[in-house]
């Protein structure tokens, strides 16, 4: 009797095995499908306008790693959307949604700059403090959210969203007046909403490696993506804010202080967007504040968080990937074809990134419906 | 005294109110969907996308068809096809309506600079329709009663939008859909379904939207040339308190904002652009700061549902 209950359940085993390996062979092929469904609408829209997509492809390739010095840049443009992107990734679990990070990081740009070009002293001294101040502008402008969502219940998805117009107004004003962030050098021909170039012992060290120069920067923004990660699934912090993410209400039965740590969550991933302003602005190329400073940086890093699917260190491709669209990007020009392709192609992968979970989270749905019906 | 000539000058120029009158226009297209998918309980913030999309179908369609009419309808289809892409992702599909839309403002963004950048095109005028008499009207005749005809559908639009949402059981189930969806979907509503369709009226209406900046206002494409205007759309929806009358409302304050800063720079006044346009948004958060308590959100805005899970 013991034995066929055994060989049973050894059946069983397997069967259970070759379904879940079909599981993951099926969820592989539909990742694979999608994302090649996603390069080739590219590759026909690139076609169809009279381009070459091998160029194209070409162009990004030499453009993010194969040119001298590109992968560098690259690297440089990867920190600041990893940043983000692991901030996004505590909300996210925290069951929140903040989308302003554009917002969070031009504020952290415009504290950064204030600092770096106001403050005396050493220059690696400033450089921290200018980070620190970073982190704080942009943990305020998510604590605004904060405060309408839990004070008001003003649901953060908007408050977070309308704080980015204002952000971008807020340092175009800043921009006007030399108190603040306009241009102290007067013998600087551009006087138009353009900040104060930071000296060289204000910016962030940069490190050599096979010819590629990039900031320590790098170095920083994986050592947030491994603390973030092990914060996350090791500490009882991160195990309430899953907790709090997964059934915000066992949670609050389970005594997670919800607004507490809501509100941290929030003010969290703005620190970190903050930061990622602030090394966007000490890491160069520009090494100043200006209209339009953040480049969409901020958008990228949610996306990169999405495409991350919400884990830390998947988020380190994930925005090596973005980082390779960006600095690749410059290079299209060269082939002949408008760089606004980046932008659709960008697009298309998150949507195809979207596509599979979607997909099999249905289809499981109504496998067990359909199992249900036939149990009944 | 010289802030009350000022003023005056300001209030007495007739290009202000020319300038209002079509920022609203343009805002309340967009406003008007907005508001029936709000209403639906679902936050579409591709409606930038729409706009944009909707401008640049209209632009090519116009071209093409050599007639504004046929432009219009390329418009409103173009912002049905991104319509229907928010809505089946994450209506169908489920995914994050948030990401989605992002995600296409950021698609549309790119498709369109990209496609104007290849193919150059020469958008339509729009026939200007002057009511008679009534356009003689000094200061705000012409700005009320000599626009481009496409403006003059926002008079069918918004009444429409309103019976439909208040006055049919389809708009009564929308709005059971967006208060109490679990009550919906066991009375036989299909939940999903309806938001969808209420974003394809979003999506129509906004590409109506884009088709009147082509032809009525701009008659030109340009890259992001709606810069930021669905959102401000649908700052006045959450401004208006989720009324239709709110709504409009907030697109008639917010666009004043606009038709100021257009304005009264050329008047020789100076008055900050920066907090022009912020204005909307601040104005708006203030709104649902002060007025929280009183307006109300329909209860399930945001929030997916999934039978069962929700």
């Amino acid at each position: 009797m013991s034995t066929t209950i055994a060989e049973a359940s050894s059946i069983d085993a397997s069967v259970d095995r070759t379904v879940r390996r079909s599981a993951v062979v099926f969820t592989l092929g539909l990742y694979t499908a999608s994302i090649v469904g996603a390069l080739t609408i590219s590759a026909i829209l690139v076609s169809v306008t009279g381009g070459s997509w091998r160029a194209v492809f070409t162009a990004l390739l030499d453009g993010s790693i194969r040119s001298a010095g590109a992968w560098g840049l690259t690297l440089d443009a990867l920190a600041p959307l990893l940043v983000v992107a692991v901030g996004t990734v505590i909300t996210t679990k925290a069951g929140l949604t903040n989308i302003g990070q554009e917002g969070q990081l031009l504020i952290g740009a415009g504290c950064a700059a204030f600092i770096a070009t106001k403050l005396g002293g050493p220059g690696g001294v400033t450089v921290i403090v200018a980070l620190i101040a970073a982190m704080f502008g942009g943990a305020l402008w998510a604590g605004i959210a904060a405060v309408l969502r839990y004070w008001r219940g003003i649901p953060e998805v908007i408050s977070t969203l309308l704080l980015v117009f204002i952000a971008n107004q807020v340092i175009n004003i800043g921009l006007k007046y030399r108190g603040l962030l306009l241009d102290t050098d007067r013998t600087n021909g551009n006087q138009n909403n353009v900040g104060t170039l930071l000296g060289p012992a204000r910016r962030l060290p940069h490190l050599s490696l096979f010819g590629n120069q990039f900031s320590i920067g790098v170095l920083l923004a994986l050592l947030v993506a491994v603390l973030v990660a092990t914060a996350l699934a090791r500490t009882v912090f991160g195990f309430r804010l899953r907790m709090l993410g997964m059934n915000p209400r066992a949670a609050q039965r389970a005594g997670v202080p919800a607004v507490l740590a809501g509100a941290t969550a929030l003010m969290l991933c703005g620190a970190f967007a903050g930061l990622a302003g602030g090394m966007l602005l000490t890491s160069g190329p520009g090494y100043r504040i200006t209209t339009g400073f953040s480049r969409s940086f901020g958008w990228d890093g949610l996306l990169v968080a999405l495409v991350a699917r919400d884990r830390p260190l998947l988020a380190i491709p994930a925005a090596f990937a973005f980082a390779c669209l960006r600095t690749g990007g410059g290079f299209l020009s060269s082939a002949g074809v408008a760089g606004d392709i980046v932008d659709v192609v960008k697009a298309l992968l998150v949507l195809a990134l979207l596509l599979p979970p979607a997909v099999l989270f249905v289809r499981d749905r109504r496998r067990a419906q359909r199992r249900a019906s036939e149990a009944t | 005294m010289s802030f009350f000539s000022a003023l005056w000058k300001i209030v007495s120029t007739q290009s202000l109110y020319e300038s209002m009158f079509r920022f609203t226009t343009f805002l309340t297209f967009a406003a008007a969907g907005e508001w029936v998918a709000e209403k639906a309980g679902t936050l579409n913030i591709s409606v930038e996308a729409m706009l944009l999309c909707g401008a640049y179908a209209t632009a090519v369609g116009s071209d093409l068809t050599h007639s504004t009419f046929g432009g219009l309808c390329c418009g409103a289809l173009a912002g049905l096809v991104v319509a229907a892409l928010q809505a089946n992702l994450s209506h169908r599909l489920t995914a994050n309506p948030f990401v989605v839309g992002l995600t296409l403002n950021v698609l549309a963004a790119g498709l369109t600079a990209f496609l104007d950048a290849e193919f150059k095109n020469n958008a339509r005028k729009a026939a200007v329709i002057r009511v008679p008499l009534l356009h003689r009207i000094p200061g705000v005749g012409t700005a009320l009663f000599a626009n481009p005809w496409p403006a003059y559908l926002i008079y069918a639009i918004v009444p429409g939008v309103g019976w439909l949402v208040h006055r049919t059981r389809w708009g009564l189930e929308v709005r059971s859909v967006g208060e109490n969806p679990q009550a919906a979907d066991v009375s036989g509503i299909h939940v999903n379904k309806r938001r969808r369709q209420a974003i394809y009226v979003c999506g129509i209406t906004s590409g109506l939207g884009g088709a009147y900046l082509i032809l009525g206002l701009v008659n030109l494409f340009t890259r992001d040339m709606t810069g930021g205007q669905g959102f401000i759309a649908i700052a006045a929806v959450i401004f208006g308190g989720w009324t239709l009358r709110g709504a409009v409302a907030g697109c008639l304050v917010f666009g004043t904002a606009e038709a100021l800063a257009s304005v009264v720079p050329n008047l020789g006044y100076r008055l900050s652009p920066e907090l022009l346009s912020s204005f909307p948004y601040v104005l708006t958060l203030f709104v649902m700061l002060f007025f929280a308590r009183r307006t109300r959100q329909p209860a399930s805005l945001a929030r997916p549902f999934v039978r069962g899970l929700t």
